[in-house]
């Protein structure tokens, strides 16, 4: 059984936690003294490496192996980005995490910058949480009065400055490179890769770009040890993660765990999210952000060969996209038996349709394409024809696109499909059923 | 309508200092804060505002229309005194959203993307704005409203009518 | 000087030596067309270029003599560099054939097939990419979005249902031109080639636009209805003009020039941007050098005559497209009136709103 331990959240209750103040009686900035002062950029990576912390956005590209890629070509600067653009739906640790211990973040950034060599580093934030925004330009504030940013930190030297950058409102700029291209004051369209931002990157120059989460983390690794870390967690997935918890849950919100926690675990033990809301059962689960396939809650529980679900990167992918899925950001979202799988496809394929950037030609129509037959099912005049239409749609685009963002969009609807193909069908079959309000197909076999 | 327009003393300062966060020949990066701004001000972004802004940061005035344009929290209209902007994906919509936003649609009168006649509420339903298990939410300029439910929107609206 | 490192590649079997830094797409244009994937928005004297549309994925099948395991996705043939020992695979891959038949598909989502009465009919990549690579048929049963078009200037005309967003005028306004004032606005299936506030395109080179444009987006106005293009006969000519090179395609229909571009390339991309004078001003014989006639390697579906081969059932494509689209229009117009008396009657206008209201129901 996986420890209570928390790295990111253990002092997130402390009253004035978000001042420097307090975050700094509790302990705070000690990870920036200690990688200044005693230790060189060379050993922060290595610390990192060790560690095998892998990038909390989503993708899970091992952290330490990204940082050690940056190009370092003398006469021009590196950058280091935040990525806190936070708009995976059922995604919302980052923004609590910035909103509540902000200091951990900067904390974080500082060391990474100076791991990185760099001496200008940007927090890109979705623009919504403007109010985040000012917690942080505060915080800043007081981490550079207190000798922690600008020039010659803690006399060692080293310059950094730290700009928060508001976003505009687009998910797309939480790709990295749209967010590049964002943060250059451009529309958000994902650039060709290659080259990677870490050769080219903000303004044509090597660039890391880290999701909010990681970034934080960097702090107790310093501290404690990149080997500390790796001791946390199960295989691959090391340490803990955030868990953004959503829907018919009895107690939906961010939850730190440490990776390997069975996922039964997590769902019904009441240190965590207490279960399903009282008199109901769980129907199915996004345990990673929209964009992750969607589970039935019996494939959620065990994998297919019958062992018991974890959540770790491996586990959760365990039966490939078939019978698996993905951590993806985190983003836990359980629906019980109220829950209408195809008014739920079709409100995420509207979100990605919303968002697509419209660069490249799957995304753009296959996006908008989907959306309109997913709606047309929903709304009963869908034909049996439109479900394979659907999937073959969703391959079309699946791969093809210029970043992930097809990927996103065609996954949720792949699987739904996979997994809920009798409740897409019925839907089809019994158009005025189906268009009743809180009307659901029930299929009893794969509630838990 | 040709109404002047020019940032207060205050925000021409501000752009000076977020330009000055930038390197030197790297302006166009103030775009967004300062776009923002200039919603801040004028309630919305209008050709004639995003004509200013580009003369602000010599950019030519295309480069801000695309921007402005592709971002979905400028205001390309003019909106309401108090844009609600109410978060419609999956999650939000899994813990009860859209029976809440019909109430709010019912109790303003209006549908999204309509203004009150009184001009004190605009409704914009947006996408995910980042707190799901704290949902159904929507947010007022830089304030969030979570954990949503009819009566709390009654509160809501009318404290704000006030 | 060091000699240029060389590398080889191999596109569906055939093998290239090109130097280091070339692009799959490019070292399979050297093999020949046959090989060469289609471009829909990579347009190589445009600097930023192609990644867009994915009309010219294809698959790596090794990915060099290094590392031969072969790449997991397609990748856009024109964005991504070869490396020696790279074998790709192009008409040969039914993952391929089977991925552009989806981008064909994805493009005429929204395009309106209107090549009937399109000035672009004919030299169209859009037609000449479905033609190749589409299903001929389309699954695809909603609304298309819509625009009216629009004027940008007085000698260019904008058409946005028919825009495949390539980026192609972005990028020539931005490289070609001093000052740009159109780009792309919206995201997603809403964006739009656009000025925003409707404003004219004007610069001794915007002209160049219409050139670069793959579909009937943009068209010359002086040009606008005058003829098929396949009824028109190109020649070479070229004059001295101080601001361009002055070398051009002359269009002729009889003895009348009835259009000026640029000269192409086998591949239809500009190889002499030419300047607002030659293309608008200039359509006098006397006006130029004739150095002959224009030949044209790469044929278009229609003047190749492609659209009588066997390969794809055309009334049925015909049919089953127009019943897709088939909707009810007001057929209490007079059909024994001429267009010109329906206008002069002051119906005219009465009857397209009517039959716009019809439409959008």
């Amino acid at each position: 059984m996986a420890s209570d331990i928390k790295i990111l959240t253990d002092k997130i209750n402390i009253p004035g936690i978000e001042t420097f103040e307090v975050y700094r009686k509790n302990g705070g900035y000690a990870a920036v003294e200690k990688a200044i002062k005693k230790m060189s950029p060379d050993e922060i990576v290595e610390e990192v490496k060790k560690s095998g912390i892998r990038g909390r956005g989503g993708a899970g590209f091992p952290m330490g192996m990204k940082w050690s890629f940056l190009a370092k070509p003398e006469g021009i600067p590196r950058y280091l980005v935040c990525n806190g653009d936070e708009s995976e739906p059922g995604t919302f640790k980052d923004h609590y995490l910035m909103k509540n211990i902000p200091h951990l973040l900067i904390e974080g950034m500082i060391v990474s910058s100076f791991a990185l060599g760099a001496n200008k580093s940007f927090i890109y934030v979705r623009g919504e949480l403007m109010y985040v925004i000012r917690i942080l330009e505060k915080a800043i504030e007081e981490a550079k009065n207190a000798g922690f940013l600008g020039k010659n930190i803690l006399g060692s030297g080293y310059d950094l400055e730290l700009v928060v950058q508001p976003g505009g409102g687009a998910y797309i700029c939480g790709e990295e490179t749209a967010l590049l291209e964002s943060l250059e004051g451009k529309r958000g369209n994902p650039r060709n890769k290659p080259p990677f931002p870490a050769i080219k990157g903000l303004y044509q120059s090597p660039t890391v770009v880290n999701n909010v989460e990681s970034i934080a983390t960097t702090s107790w690794i310093i501290n404690h040890g990149g080997d500390e870390y790796a001791k946390l967690g199960i295989g691959r997935s090391t340490g803990t993660k955030l868990i953004s918890a959503s829907g018919h849950v009895k107690k939906p919100g961010v939850y730190e765990i440490e990776l390997g926690l069975p996922v039964e675990e997590f769902i019904y033990s009441d240190q965590y999210l207490g279960g399903i809301r009282e008199g109901h059962q769980l129907k199915a689960v996004v345990a990673g952000g929209s964009s992750v396939p969607i589970l039935p809650a019996n494939l959620i529980m065990k994998t297919a060969n019958g062992e018991p679900r974890l959540m770790s990167y491996e586990s959760l992918s365990d039966g490939g996209f078939a019978t698996g899925t993905m951590l993806g950001s985190g983003g836990f979202i359980a629906m019980d038996e109220t829950t209408c799988i195809v008014r739920n496809t079709w409100n995420f394929s509207r979100f990605y349709h919303h968002e697509s950037c419209g660069q490249c030609s799957p995304c753009r129509e296959g996006t908008g394409w989907m959306e309109k037959v997913l709606h047309k099912i929903e709304h009963g005049h869908g034909k049996m024809s439109d479900i394979d239409l659907l999937v073959d749609v969703a391959k079309r685009i699946e791969g093809n696109t210029i970043c992930p963002l097809g990927d996103a969009a065609a996954w949720p609807v792949g699987s739904a499909i996979r997994h809920f193909r009798d409740e897409f069908e019925w839907h089809i079959t019994h158009p005025h059923e189906a268009t009743q309000k809180g009307a659901v197909f029930m299929n009893k076999s794969i509630l838990v | 309508m040709s109404e002047k327009i020019e940032f207060t003393e205050d925000r021409l300062k501000k752009v000076e200092e977020i330009i000055g966060r930038y390197p030197a020949d790297r302006k166009k990066s103030a775009l967004l804060p300062v776009l923002h701004l200039a919603q801040e001000q004028y309630g919305w972004v209008s050709s004639a505002t995003m004509d200013y802004v580009a003369g602000l940061l010599d950019l030519q005035p295309v480069e801000v229309y695309e921007v402005a344009t592709f971002y979905t929290m400028f205001h390309l209209e003019p909106v309401g005194k108090h844009v609600i902007e109410y978060c419609r994906t999956g999650p939000c919509s899994t813990m009860g959203g859209e029976d809440v936003y019909d109430h709010l649609k019912q109790k303003l009168g209006i549908k999204s993307n309509e203004t009150t006649s009184d001009g004190l509420f605009t409704l914009k339903e947006v996408e995910c704005l980042a707190a799901c298990g704290w949902g159904p939410c929507f947010q007022i300029r830089e304030k969030y409203y979570m954990h949503l439910d009819n009566q709390k929107i009654d509160e809501i609206i009318e404290d704000l009518s006030k | 000087m060091e000699a240029t490192q060389l590398i080889k590649v191999t596109v569906d079997g055939k093998t290239v030596e090109v130097p280091v830094g070339t692009t799959i797409m490019e070292a399979a244009r050297m093999i020949g067309p046959e090989v060469a994937p289609p471009a829909m928005c990579y347009y190589k004297p445009l600097k930023g270029s192609g990644g867009k549309c994915r009309a010219c994925l294809v698959k790596v099948a090794q990915g060099s003599e290094k590392d031969p395991r072969p790449m997991p996705k397609l990748v856009a043939s024109c964005i991504t560099q070869a490396q020696d020992g790279m074998v790709v695979e192009n008409f040969s891959n039914p993952d391929v054939v089977n991925a552009r038949k989806g981008i064909v598909e994805f493009l005429l989502i929204n395009h309106p097939l209107d090549c009937p009465v399109c000035d672009q009919a004919g030299e169209c990549h859009l037609q000449d990419f479905a033609f190749e690579h589409g299903l001929g048929t389309t699954r695809y049963d909603d609304e298309r979005r819509t625009f009216e078009p629009e004027d940008i200037g007085d000698k260019i005309q904008l058409n946005k249902n028919r825009c495949i967003l390539c980026y192609r005028c972005v990028y020539t306004a931005e490289q070609i031109t001093d000052s740009r004032v159109h780009g792309v606005m919206y995201r997603g299936d809403h964006a739009e080639i656009s000025t925003y506030i409707s404003k004219a395109i004007e610069n001794d080179f915007s002209g160049n636009v219409i050139d670069v444009c793959p579909v009937g987006a943009l068209t010359d106005k002086t040009y606008r209805f005058k003829s098929r293009v396949w009824f028109s006969k190109p020649a070479d000519a070229h004059c001295n003009c101080d601001k361009c090179s002055g070398k051009v395609n002359l269009w002729y229909k009889g003895d009348e020039v009835i259009r000026v571009t640029a000269r192409k390339n086998q591949w239809g991309e500009v190889e002499d941007f030419i300047c607002n004078d030659c293309r608008y001003e200039k359509k006098k014989t006397s006006d130029w050098v004739i150095e002959g006639p224009t030949k044209i390697p790469r044929h278009s579906v229609i003047s190749a005559n492609k659209y009588a081969a066997n390969t794809i059932k055309k009334p049925e494509f015909a049919m089953d497209f127009a019943a897709h689209n088939f909707k009810e229009i007001d057929d209490n117009r007079d059909y024994n009136k001429s267009l010109e008396e329906i206008k002069k009657s002051g119906d005219y206008k009465n009857l397209m709103n009517k039959n716009k209201a019809l439409l959008s129901k």
